[in-house]
């Protein structure tokens, strides 16, 4: 298999960052290949093509590696400027506000996801508290920026931070099942709540979303979770 | 008075993160107001323009604020881009250097962290993880003048301020570090020619003496 395919993905089919680079494709219909990558086993090429971080998602463009999943979405954004939607807006400030946001999903709100999973009784109470606060900052902080339309919100206008949201939030109902608590409540993150389903909802989204079962078991396989009762 | 195009940072003189604002602004040629804030006492503008982290840096561009060290960086590039670009125009290009910026931001502020505030068999390993990290980065250099080739840029922005702090990981650990990583200490001067680079970061004694009171305060011997 040489390099004759102009568009290669490495990544692993529960991998929420190498979902966002997958996503980031289909949403502006450039075509890929798919490689599957078995993390306890990992392939030569992507060995070399990320020998720092050894990770997935890779994104092999003409040969070339790119690797990190927000630098890929901001290379696939350049590379393909004609390809719509664009992922990042044109405006400075705009674009410096949607990198701050895609950074806090990224960094706290999944850390607080991960507290959250890792954790029980009391201290899994407090994470969730955490987890909230935080949800309550976003809908208070990002305003404009959350869609307020959201039978406006198709495929072919997703961006980074619709991405960043689907690939933090976007399998709450596994977390919800294998926890046994309510991550996202209708009554408290209303916004966050209609977003996050209304993009689910998606054909295009639910093409790409692992089967449900197959979440929780992973979730539950990883942070070695024994299904509740 | 008319703001139309009123520059200031919210900053701590201090901090690294700060210092790759005022290099890219310095590069750019832009007139800034500098504030710097009293972290204990944070003033009613910083809390209001940064309300999620309530941290330091945060550019305040007519009234809009830009927070992230890297993310202000880069909007200063995008606004100000016709003069000394920072991000190279070519995207490969481009991703190789947010991917050392970002490795930079992942690795570099808790390795020196760790020197400093650790003692014992701990400093000792953390001496050697960052002159590790400091290899790494030598080979991304390479002979190159600059981690981006030939003209400054986003990635030496990122790593450069961090060089202010050599004496004080030099002193509390008791090492050289040019003993084992000569590259980066040349590559360093270099970008200490730079006039941006030169009046940004803080003479490295007085840092020292800044850290001295710092740790007295946390109670850190």
């Amino acid at each position: 298999m040489g390099d004759e395919v102009e568009v290669r993905v490495h990544g692993m089919w529960a991998s929420t960052y190498s979902k966002r680079v997958e996503l980031a494709l289909k949403i502006k219909g450039i075509p890929y290949e798919y490689v599957e990558e078995d993390l306890m086993n990992k392939s030569q090429a992507l060995l070399e093509y990320n020998p720092i971080h050894k990770k997935v998602p890779v994104l092999v463009h003409n040969g070339k590696p790119i690797v990190e999943s927000l630098v890929i979405l901001e290379y696939i954004d350049e590379v393909w400027p004609d390809h719509a939607p664009r992922l990042l807006p044109r405006d400075p400030v705009d674009r410096a506000r949607v990198r701050f946001w895609s950074g806090f999903l990224q960094n706290q709100l999944l850390e607080s996801v991960l507290k959250l999973v890792m954790s029980s009784g009391e201290e899994q109470e407090k994470a969730l508290d955490e987890l909230h606060e935080k949800m309550t900052i976003m809908e208070q902080e990002m305003g404009d920026i959350i869609p307020k339309d959201i039978s406006s919100i198709q495929s072919k206008s997703l961006g980074l931070l619709d991405i960043q949201v689907i690939c933090t939030l976007g399998a709450y109902k596994a977390h919800e099942q294998v926890l046994g608590v309510k991550i996202l409540d209708p009554h408290k993150h209303s916004l966050i709540y209609a977003w996050v389903n209304a993009m689910m909802d998606l054909p295009m989204i639910k093409e790409i979303t692992p089967p449900h079962d197959n979440v929780v078991n992973f979730i539950q396989m990883i942070f070695k979770i024994n299904p509740s009762a | 008075m008319a703001n139309n195009n009123e520059v200031i940072l919210l900053d701590f003189w201090p901090s690294s993160f700060g210092m790759r604002v005022r290099i890219a602004l310095h590069e750019k040629g832009v007139e800034f107001e500098y504030r710097d804030e009293d972290l204990r006492n944070k003033s009613e503008l910083l809390v209001k323009m940064n309300p999620i982290h309530k941290k330091i840096p945060v550019l305040v561009h007519n009234n809009k604020p830009v927070c992230e060290s890297s993310i202000i960086v880069q909007y200063i590039d995008e606004v100000w881009s016709d003069k000394s670009p920072l991000l190279p125009s070519d995207p490969y290009q481009r991703a190789h250097a947010r991917f050392w910026a970002d490795f930079i931001d992942k690795k570099t502020y808790d390795g020196t962290k760790k020197i400093w505030t650790s003692k014992g068999e701990d400093q000792v390993v953390a001496k050697k993880e960052f002159i590790e990290h400091l290899k790494v980065l030598e080979e991304q250099l390479g002979d190159k003048p600059y981690f981006g080739g030939d003209t400054f840029g986003y990635v030496d922005v990122s790593l450069i301020p961090f060089y202010s702090w050599f004496y004080i990981l030099e002193t509390e650990g008791n090492f050289k570090i040019e003993e084992s990583n000569t590259k980066i200490i040349e590559w360093a001067k270099r970008c200490m020619q730079r006039e941006s680079v030169a009046k940004t970061l803080p003479d490295q004694k007085k840092l020292y003496e800044f850290v001295q009171e710092y740790k007295k305060k946390l109670g850190v011997e």
